[in-house]
């Protein structure tokens, strides 16, 4: 199964997260799949390496999962890192998609908590939103929309691996 | 799982690179690295012990160009390959696109080999998947050591479903971007099927 986001999808979610940046006062928040590719992101997103920090955050959360069942609880919902200036707040949101808000001074963990929980309830609403279109597609349902990629021609792939 | 974004016009899947400690998977993902123009590529990420064994994975983003306007990025895993490392090992593999299996052709390797075959079956399982169903590629690995074995014999032992084989010395880069394009193709086949 793949997961497909569509552009008014992307924007319902960086409202959500520029919202919470700002109420939050945090640098930077992220949202990321739990396989590690990043959904949307607000903030100062410019000076960190989003790549590197999607694929790390979702390993983290993986293994902090995995210590979880070890020990018979079902999850860790939340992870907090506290650095020196910079902290990370992780927290899972709609059972799917990890949030990353990285904060310092200007705000503080207590404020950060309250806001996340807020947010993650916006994000359940446009995540179950999400779902049930998609399951409308799979059905042919009104919400059905075209995929370029099954034009995808085998010359369109070798052109990609042409030194 | 790919991940299509239609806002940013990217495609992303994910590849992992399974098999045997020592192997040489970790080694694939440095040639990879250090031949790709900069703007293609990422940082590569390893998460190693003081001795340089693979502890978590390894992490390398690639970006190999447009196809029909979408960008299309591929994440690159390494998994750890000792035996100890079964639990991280499973998490890796989750939400994987393609995987390549780095065969070690030393003859003593050999039980490393089919016991890692094995356990990726088993581990994708966990996870809904099936080798049957995947792309996969299988690497065989070393082919510049004395004491290895004839590719025919890895074949007959090692092949699952008749997939693309390669013969590969990974710290010379022989095989590395062949057995990586095998793999690649496959998952962008997919997609046009889905």
């Amino acid at each position: 199964m793949n997961l497909v986001l569509y552009e008014d999808e992307i924007r319902a979610l960086e409202e959500v997260l520029q919202r919470l940046r700002q109420d939050s006062n945090a640098r930077a928040v992220f949202l990321i799949d739990k396989n590690g590719q990043q959904l949307a992101g607000a903030g100062a997103t410019d000076s960190i390496d989003t790549t590197s920090l999607a694929s790390l955050t979702a390993g983290n959360v993986a293994a902090t999962d995995g210590l979880a069942k070890l020990i018979g609880e079902r999850e860790f919902s939340v992870l907090f890192h506290e650095g020196q200036r910079e902290h990370i707040h992780i927290s899972i949101v709609a059972k799917r998609a990890i949030l990353v808000v990285i904060f310092d001074e200007r705000s503080s963990l207590g404020l950060v908590r309250l806001r996340v929980k807020r947010a993650g309830q916006e994000f359940e609403k446009i995540f179950d939103l999400m779902e049930r279109k998609a399951r409308d597609a799979e059905a042919g349902g009104p919400e059905q929309r075209p995929t370029p990629f099954s034009e995808i021609t085998d010359e369109d792939i070798d052109a990609l691996f042409s030194d | 799982m790919t991940f299509i974004n239609y806002a940013a016009k990217e495609i992303n899947c994910k590849i992992v690179y399974y098999g045997p400690g020592l192997g040489g998977k970790t080694t694939n993902l440095q040639y990879i690295y250090s031949k790709t123009a900069p703007e293609a590529k990422g940082k590569m990420i390893s998460l190693a012990t003081e001795t340089d064994r693979t502890l978590f994975f390894d992490f390398l983003p690639l970006d190999l160009g447009a196809i029909r306007g979408f960008t299309t990025r591929f994440h690159l895993y390494t998994v750890p390959g000792q035996v100890f490392y079964d639990a991280s090992r499973k998490l890796i593999l989750k939400g994987a696109d393609g995987v390549v299996f780095v065969a070690d052709s030393q003859r003593e390797r050999m039980e490393s080999n089919i016991e890692s075959i094995r356990n990726l079956e088993v581990n994708l399982k966990e996870h809904g998947l099936d080798l049957k169903a995947l792309p996969y590629a299988l690497q065989f690995n070393k082919r510049d050591l004395p004491n290895i074995l004839s590719v025919e014999e890895l074949y007959r032992v090692l092949n699952f479903k008749r997939e693309p084989t390669f013969e590969a010395v990974a710290p010379a880069g022989r095989g590395v971007f062949d057995t990586l394009k095998s793999v690649a193709k496959q998952i962008l086949v997919e997609l046009r099927k889905r």
